[in-house]
């Protein structure tokens, strides 16, 4: 069943103190913006999401990604991509190496060198397979931590203020690059920014997150 | 005033100084020259010797397996610890015993752990009669086996502590934590994903620690003494039996041992070396394959497990040591004496009272000067702005990097030589040599880490150079400097070689004397000096805990840490 991503009653505590409630539906293609002030739990939500949640918060409420429950999974079998500011490339590892790793192992030994050239050539990298990471540039590291990411085969993808880093011309090829990518897989998008023009690039719906009072 | 630069020089020579001169001892006596003995070579005498004696291709592998093993071994539980737990409460509650554990001397851990795996120790008593049916200590070899598997165990323990410090150390330098964001992410298991992402870079900022344990491991002494095989033993005991020996011209051959002994090092040095090469090719190659190693639980519980036992064994074995050296009567399948009594204390309290003095002073001397030097190189290093560099970190292990084996028989024929061997000075010399690299590596992360526009500010109002550091680093420094003390201290109490061999047996420490009774088999009298040993080096790692928050009581920004 595809349907993309439920949040329903979602309740987020630090602690004893309420920090986010939230009722929320991303269809599959849709991208949807999450706006708040810093502290307003943005980063936390998705922390809840990937199952990556530090043990101060206590979580309720349901997570379903494509009719399947995450909450009762670890995150390693959550299928949930996600992407931060920083590109978090693997320094030890060539840009070939990088993407292999994210490749999903479904893909046979004989296929992935195919495979990662081929992801190379969609983000305008030919022939960078055995280039060291570091020498790359800012846009294009930003790619290939992109494409590792898509190389996995998630199923919905996570933008933590990805584009954040980059300058402004590389900001706008860099959205409308993601935004593609995801559309043509018909992924459901979370995008997580402070910056109200990659919510308006985005095109779908901006939630404004506020602080609890309490 | 300009510092000149005689502190890094003498340093420099304080610390490679009696190596160098060590191994140039080491090697003319190898090769046959050594007047004291009336011999003037070079001749290839002491090596024929050498490959006379029969127990050499056993003690030959015995060094190599054990300390191979046992750094394998150690590095193993370490990264399994690392991968599959961080972060998690159980270690955290293993975390918090590391410091404590790492200041027990190796020497008391390996008591310790005798104390527990011998016939007649806890672990029998406790199966027996009941399950084992033994109602007399039983006659099997459970330690100083002739594989060496006791002495590895008793390597194992205390190098697993070191290895999980200074990689946690290393760890907030390298972004684990994104690492491992991404990784799991992308589907990764907790222990592949960490293996295949976080452990290349953290093992390039451990690797020299790494080769230390392995030198270490195969050239060790105390440990091999208490827990290893006998006859015939490591290579480095045997060693030191030559150079103990009446006759001066077995020095040469213990000299010829051990050049054979610090080839012994290079070889496995340059064997892991290879191997991490083709570790680290096996690694990529999995890396791109993309298996996700989802099912790795029973890797965990492994990991857990071992570290566990690790730790318990230590901790057990000093208990170990407190009951024997209370214990009046204790015969065999009872698990606790008859009863407590303060006779092994009042017996053997005065005399390991004395040896706790001449402990206390060789340490002291040892790490005060050693931190003089330390402080003075640091602070010169930053007037003249220098930094240390790959190549300077590389001459701060190298005295950790060659076999105490190699070059302490050689220090100390040339000490014989011209004379002044046997006195407490030479013996605070040599400990030195031990208590500089620990000084500085663990006083180089603080130093650097203070803000320096403090001074900067105190320049402006007109404060020298001098009163800054005296008045404004070393008081903010207080807590780090303790703790470098306490480390300095630590090792100083826990060196047995250098104090042995420099000493002449005329210097006596905690640490030798416990040793010397390892034959004896005096369970009472090893309880009472064990502990001793483990107090005497434990007590300035309390004061470093302690004294701090009580000097800046009133100081918050000072409390951290």
């Amino acid at each position: 069943m595809d349907d993309g991503l439920r949040l329903t009653d979602l309740r987020i505590l630090r602690g004893a103190a309420p920090m986010l409630e939230l009722d929320l539906h991303v269809p599959p293609a849709a991208i949807v913006s999450l706006m708040g002030p810093s502290g307003v739990g943005k980063s936390t939500l998705l922390a809840a999401i990937t199952g990556q949640l530090s043990a101060d918060f206590t979580l309720s409420g349901d997570i379903q990604l494509n009719g399947r429950h995450l909450r009762p999974l670890p995150a390693q079998l959550r299928r949930v991509g996600i992407l931060y500011q920083d590109h978090l490339l693997f320094p030890h590892l060539s840009v070939g190496g990088n993407l292999a790793f994210g490749l999903s192992p479904e893909a046979p030994r004989k296929q992935r060198r195919a495979r990662v050239e081929a992801a190379l050539h969609d983000i305008g990298l030919d022939g960078y397979h055995d280039r060291d990471p570091e020498t790359l540039s800012g846009g294009q590291k930003a790619r290939v931590a992109m494409m590792r990411m898509l190389l996995s085969n998630p199923d919905l993808l996570l933008l933590d203020e990805p584009f954040s880093r980059l300058d402004k011309t590389l900001r706008d090829q860099m959205r409308q690059l993601v935004f593609a990518f995801a559309r043509d897989r018909d992924l459901p998008v979370l995008l997580v920014t402070h910056d109200a023009e990659d919510a308006q690039a985005a095109g779908g719906p901006v939630i404004q997150l506020t602080q609890i009072s309490r | 005033m300009r510092l000149p630069p005689a502190l890094p020089l003498l340093t420099i020579l304080a610390l490679l100084g009696p190596v160098a001169a060590g191994l140039w001892g080491t090697f003319s006596a190898g090769f046959g020259h050594f007047p004291v003995a009336g011999l003037n070579g070079p001749s290839l005498a002491p090596f024929q010797t050498l490959w006379a004696w029969p127990g050499l291709q056993t003690s030959v592998r015995l060094s190599l397996a054990t300390g191979i093993l046992a750094t394998v071994v150690s590095l193993a539980i370490t990264v399994l610890l690392l991968a599959g737990w961080t972060g998690t409460r159980p270690f955290r509650a293993l975390l918090r015993m590391l410091s404590p554990l790492l200041s027990v001397p190796h020497a008391a851990a390996a008591f310790g752990l005798l104390f527990l795996i011998q016939p007649s120790g806890w672990l029998v008593r406790a199966v027996s009669p009941w399950l084992s049916g033994w109602d007399r200590p039983p006659d099997v070899l459970l330690v100083q086996d002739p594989l060496g598997l006791a002495l590895m165990i008793g390597l194992v323990v205390k190098e697993v502590p070191f290895l999980l410090l200074i990689s946690l150390a290393a760890l907030g330098q390298i972004d684990s934590t994104g690492r491992m964001q991404v990784a799991t992410a992308l589907g990764y298991g907790r222990i592949r994903g960490w293996i295949l992402g976080v452990f290349p870079a953290l093992y390039a900022r451990i690797r020299l620690p790494v080769y230390v344990v392995l030198a270490y491991s195969m050239s060790v002494v105390d440990v091999a003494v208490i827990l290893g095989p006998n006859t015939p033993p490591s290579l480095s005991v045997q060693i030191v039996r030559w150079m103990a020996e009446p006759d001066l011209v077995q020095r040469t051959t213990a000299s010829a041992a051990a050049i054979l002994q610090l080839g012994l090092v290079v070889l496995a040095l340059l064997l892991w070396r290879g191997a991490e090469q083709m570790i680290a090719i096996t690694a990529r190659r999995i890396a791109y394959s993309g298996a996700r190693g989802q099912r790795e639980a029973g890797l965990r519980v492994i990991g857990l497990s071992f570290g566990t036992l690790s730790v318990g064994a230590v901790l057990a074995g000093l208990a170990g040591l407190l009951v024997w050296s209370f214990a009046a009567r204790w015969s065999f399948p009872d698990v606790l004496p008859d009863g407590l009594s303060l006779r092994n204390w009042q017996r053997n309290g005065p005399a390991a009272w004395q040896t706790l003095g001449t402990t206390f002073v060789i340490a002291l001397a040892a790490t005060l000067s050693g931190l003089v030097l330390t402080l003075g190189c640091l602070e010169t290093e930053e007037r003249h702005h220098w930094r240390l560099t790959e190549k300077g970190l590389w001459l701060l292990y190298l005295p950790l990097l060659i076999p105490q084996t190699a070059f302490l028989p050689g220090m100390q024929t040339l000490l014989l030589q011209i004379g002044v061997d046997r006195t407490l000075w030479a013996v605070v010399l040599a400990h030195m040599v031990f208590v500089l690299p620990y000084l500085r590596l663990s006083l180089e992360g603080p130093y650097k880490a203070w803000d320096a526009r403090q001074g900067t500010i105190a320049a402006a109002m007109g404060a020298s150079a001098n009163r800054i550091f005296f008045r404004l680093r070393l008081p903010i420094l207080l807590a780090p400097l303790l703790t470098a003390f306490a480390v300095g201290m630590a090792v100083s109490v826990g060196q047995y070689l250098p104090t042995l061999l420099v000493g002449g047996g005329r210097v006596q420490t905690l640490t030798t004397e416990a040793v010397a009774l390892a034959a004896g088999g005096d369970r009472r009298a090893i309880g009472v000096y064990g502990l001793l040993q483990t107090a005497a080096a434990l007590l300035p790692f309390m004061m470093a805990v302690f004294l701090p928050p009580l000097v800046w009581r009133n100081r918050k920004g000072l409390q951290h840490g």
